[in-house]
């Protein structure tokens, strides 16, 4: 803590946390309060006298209502579910299977290809997809969830693996040597005992994973054509307005419910979250 | 019958030559320990046997068959590691049923199987709780147990005792005798201490830098060791040595150094004889020095001054100066002795160690 | 009690073991089995689309139109591309300014978080709140906090006096791309914060302890003991955050979609303006390779950085 004056503490700690909590959440207490603010008070200039930007007296449901019953909400929050499901489980399935490989296994390569799986984590989305567009559209997998479901993984395998290459090299290996005298193969090794014994790491993994899947924008804007089955974040941008005029009330509310199951997870698991990030960043 | 064969057993390490033609056969159930310093290639002796290492040349063999490409699993072996290696995630049945679910073995069996070994080791009481809430004594027991449920044709020990606060590591030592007497399997252990040597194998195997030192029984490795370090690494406190020069006069053969002037009796001093004028090691234990009375020959014996003097109760053990070198001599408990007293030392002529300077092959 | 040990049945004998078991057995062929789906994915959708993209980038393919082969033509083309330089430009930039802003306003909350004190965890796990919740919707409501009517940061500098007339924060060719970094930096905080954090907490406080006893002040101590032992993890985190800004897209289309007048226009919103936009696929590709040397750079420095660690 900082020692010396009361007025210290007040000046060089709690206003600037103070100034970085509100900066930094205070969008979100926005989306919140125009998505149940109704519509008349909604579109007040900035400058017109009487206005209360920041509650409302009247806060409605129906800009929810509407989002639901007249949109394609709730299937794109069902399609991206989805995705980021089967992603996840993908890319869970393949990272553990690598990350073990490459942490518990000698090889002929294995340096090289551990940080050639580490690369691709640096290559963006953004300098693939227009030649993926293409690959996608030649596999019929255009304008499908599939689309997605193939390619989520690859900025989430190489996260995974290199995730659990870090908590694998923390089980010692006399666990494994154990088991295969007692009698099990190395696969079984692998499954019934390391497995096992990495599952905090696995659970960090697949929320992350998880999250990241749900934040993806370009590849789902670009394979994705049909409005019912795009996911949230390209749903709410594309679809929600209409010509040119935004509904914010529907948007914000769209923005909102659209945040929750990604905030849910993280809620229950905030540790994991912050372990895995940080062991990326460490690791 | 399970008898294990080593023949020409060699591994490499890129460079490093781990294990030099290890040739070594144990009969079957015998208990046979693989002593040395780190390093001295007895872990990585086991762990060939085990299958968790390649081998680079040589044969192993069990029962007279081959296993050298056999996976672990196909061993028929059980092994008991220095971390004890217990499965953190399953409880102490689990753990000790591992195995015999791997073999497909049915539930009833199993059940049976973990119960009596539970019963030998006195864990039945712990078969519900996880390995993190057992003390390292207990973690022991249970790696120890699940060994004992496959009915292996192999036990093998790497270091069991040495994570062990040292009572527990007696007491512990003691429980392994009583269970290899009552189980009777084959068994190689390996260790670093002497004293789990001396007290646990049938037969016992010094090794140093990757080569078979020599093998026998812990009495015969004591009394007639094939060279200096066998000689040196058994018995606490170590064997003392000194560099004398061997003489003959008045018809005579002397080793002497600068402290001592001694006359071996015949039948060393016969070997001897071909290395007058040159330079050998002499060895004598601790026990094997006492304090000379007038009985003693004064051919058998030395001037020392006393430096140290440990009282152990069971007996004293006297750091002394014999000329510019130091030697420890364990006498009797009864003896009175101070710090800076001049004594007579005698030793013992029926166990008198010399030693070939160059090569420390015994003579 | 009676023990019956089966030490005199005969060895049992290997039991049979299939092919492929015995196969998976050799580290060898079980790395080959656990690596093979993952290789497969990357391959197919990674290496293959980047192969691919080269070899569009020196065609003069369309959307449905196959395209032949025109050596470096595109790259002369986006090359002398008004717009395209515009990109560059704003692209470094934006990427300039963000970076030096994150490690800054995060470094000095991953220190106000150092502290004890009450409500510590649950601070740090609603700080991270606008990494967490997808980027296009904590945008939207950037945008409506800025839009040009209904804005309420206006309103708000109203209020206090400092202005009178409104902010056209997205509209406003001079003033969109500072917008735009705004919210790129209001984004990119906390996960600074909580990883320069993490890297905060293994310094050992002794360390600041003993240092205020050889006399240090408070900003001493940071600049000989806390910066230098932060400085690996900080390389690590600005290293991956260079090349996600370099290539950033989901800000810039939700925001301004590139403009007014090009002001905001970044490498990936140009690229897909031209390659999906106008169906000018070959040069949308050419237009994304932009973002290579700098991806180049980046993985040179950290595998570098890696093998130097890894020596140590």
């Amino acid at each position: 803590m900082i020692e010396g004056a009361i007025w210290r503490r007040w000046v060089f700690f709690y206003f600037p946390l103070t100034g970085f909590i509100v900066a930094l959440l205070f969008p979100f207490y926005w989306m919140l309060v125009t998505a149940v603010r109704p519509d008349s008070e909604l579109y007040r200039p900035w400058n017109a006298p009487n206005y209360t930007p920041f509650w409302t007296l009247n806060p409605t449901l129906e800009h929810i209502r509407d989002l639901l019953t007249e949109t394609l909400f709730s299937t794109w929050m069902f399609n991206t579910m989805l995705i980021s499901i089967a992603a996840t489980a993908i890319s869970l399935f393949c990272g553990l299977l690598a990350g073990y490989a490459l942490s518990r296994l000698k090889f002929p390569f294995a340096g090289s290809l551990g940080t050639m799986i580490f690369i691709t984590y640096l290559v963006p989305q953004t300098l693939l997809f227009i030649p993926l567009a293409d690959i996608i559209r030649n596999f019929r997998l255009g304008d499908s969830p599939w689309a997605l479901i193939l390619t989520y993984p690859t900025f989430l395998i190489p996260f995974v693996t290199w995730l659990m290459m870090g908590y694998f090299k923390s089980i010692p290996k006399e666990l494994e040597e154990c088991a295969r005298i007692d009698g099990a193969t190395r696969w079984k090794a692998m499954v019934y005992i390391i497995f096992p014994i990495a599952v905090p790491g696995i659970l960090s993994a697949g929320i992350f994973a998880f999250t990241l899947s749900w934040n993806e924008f370009i590849y789902a804007l670009v394979f994705l054509s049909s409005p019912e089955q795009k996911t949230v974040p390209v749903g709410v941008t594309s679809e929600l307005v209409r010509g040119d005029v935004f509904y914010w009330g529907e948007l914000m509310a769209g923005a909102l419910l659209g945040s929750i199951p990604v905030a849910f997870v993280y809620s229950f698991f905030v540790e994991h979250y912050v372990a895995s990030m940080t062991g990326s960043v460490k690791g | 019958m399970a008898q294990v064969v080593i023949r020409s057993l060699n591994k490499k390490f890129d460079e490093v030559h781990a294990v030099k033609d290890v040739n070594l056969g144990i009969r079957d159930k015998e208990f046979v320990v693989l002593v040395g310093p780190s390093g001295c290639g007895k872990t990585t002796t086991l762990r060939m046997v085990a299958g968790l290492e390649s081998i680079t040349s040589g044969r192993i063999l069990i029962d007279d068959k081959i296993i050298n490409a056999l996976p672990p699993m196909d061993r028929d072996i059980a092994m008991v590691f220095q971390n004890y290696a217990l499965y953190p995630h399953m409880s102490v049945y689990d753990n000790m049923a591992f195995g015999l679910k791997m073999r497909k073995f049915d539930r009833a069996d199993i059940a049976k199987r973990v119960q009596d070994a539970a019963e030998i080791l006195g864990i039945q009481q712990l078969l519900a709780r996880k390995p993190r809430q057992l003390s390292g004594g207990q973690r022991q027991r249970v790696a120890l147990g699940r060994a004992i449920v496959r009915h292996p044709q192999v036990f093998l020990f790497d270091e069991p005792l040495s994570n062990l606060d040292a009572k527990l590591r007696v007491q512990m030592r003691v429980e392994l005798k009583k269970l290899h007497d009552r189980l009777g399997t084959t068994a190689i252990y390996v260790t670093h201490d002497q004293v789990e040597a001396m007290t646990l194998g049938d037969r016992v195997v010094v090794m140093k830098d990757g080569l078979v030192q020599q093998v026998g029984e812990p009495l015969e490795l004591y009394n007639e060791p094939a060279n200096l370090f066998v000689a040196g690494f058994l018995g606490s406190p170590a064997m003392n040595f000194a560099t004398v020069r061997v003489s003959g006069s008045d018809g005579a053969l002397w080793v002497e150094n600068e402290g001592l002037r001694i006359k071996p009796p015949s039948e060393p001093a016969g070997r001897l004889g071909r290395f007058v004028n040159q330079e050998v090691t002499l060895g004598v234990r601790p026990e094997d020095l006492h304090v000379a009375s007038a009985a003693d020959p004064t051919e058998l014996g030395f001037d020392a001054a006393v430096e140290v003097v440990e009282k152990l109760g069971s007996e004293i053990l006297l750091d002394v100066a014999v000329g510019p070198h130091t030697m420890v001599a364990s006498v009797d408990p009864g003896i009175r002795v101070n710090v800076h007293d001049r004594l007579r030392l005698a030793l013992n002529p029926e166990r008198l160690h010399f030693f070939d300077a160059r090569s420390e092959a015994v003579i | 009690m009676t023990f019956t040990y089966a030490a005199a049945t005969p060895y049992a004998g290997t039991p049979r073991r299939g092919p492929l078991t015995r196969l998976l057995e050799d580290e060898r062929w079980l790395a080959v089995a656990l690596l093979l789906p993952t290789v497969a994915l990357l391959g197919l959708f990674i290496a293959y689309p980047f192969v691919k993209g080269v070899e569009l980038s020196v065609t003069d393919a369309k959307v449905g139109v196959p395209g032949h082969f025109v050596g470096l033509q595109n790259f002369e083309q986006v090359w002398n591309d008004g717009i395209f330089r515009v990109a560059v430009w704003n692209t470094c930039v934006y990427t300039v300014v963000t970076t030096i802003f994150k490690l800054a306003l995060g470094l000095w909350l991953a220190l106000l978080l150092n502290n004890n004190f009450k409500g510590k965890a649950f601070t740090r796990a609603f700080i991270l709140l606008p990494f967490i919740i997808p980027t296009v919707l904590s945008t939207l409501a950037w945008k409506w906090m800025f839009d040009p009517t209904f804005s309420v940061i206006n309103w708000l500098l109203f209020q206090l006096g400092i202005i009178r007339s409104r902010i056209n924060w997205l509209g406003d060719p001079n003033l969109a791309l500072i917008s735009v970094i705004i919210v790129n930096v209001w984004r990119g905080v906390p996960f600074y914060a909580i990883s320069l954090l993490a890297g905060l907490q293994t310094i050992s406080p002794e360390l600041h302890e003993a240092a205020a006893i050889d006399g240090a002040r408070a900003w001493q101590r940071f600049r000989h003991v806390t910066w230098p032992l932060l400085l690996p993890v900080t390389l690590v985190i600005v290293l991956f955050s260079v090349i996600q800004t370099f290539a950033d897209f989901q800000l810039v289309y939700v925001l301004t979609g590139g403009g007014p007048a090009n002001a905001t226009q970044l490498f990936a919103t140009y690229a897909y303006q031209i390659g999906i936009g106008t169906g000018l696929l070959s040069q949308g590709a050419t237009i994304s390779l932009a973002v290579f040397p700098v991806l180049l750079l980046v993985v040179i420095v950290q595998l570098l950085y890696i093998r130097r660690v890894e020596t140590h």
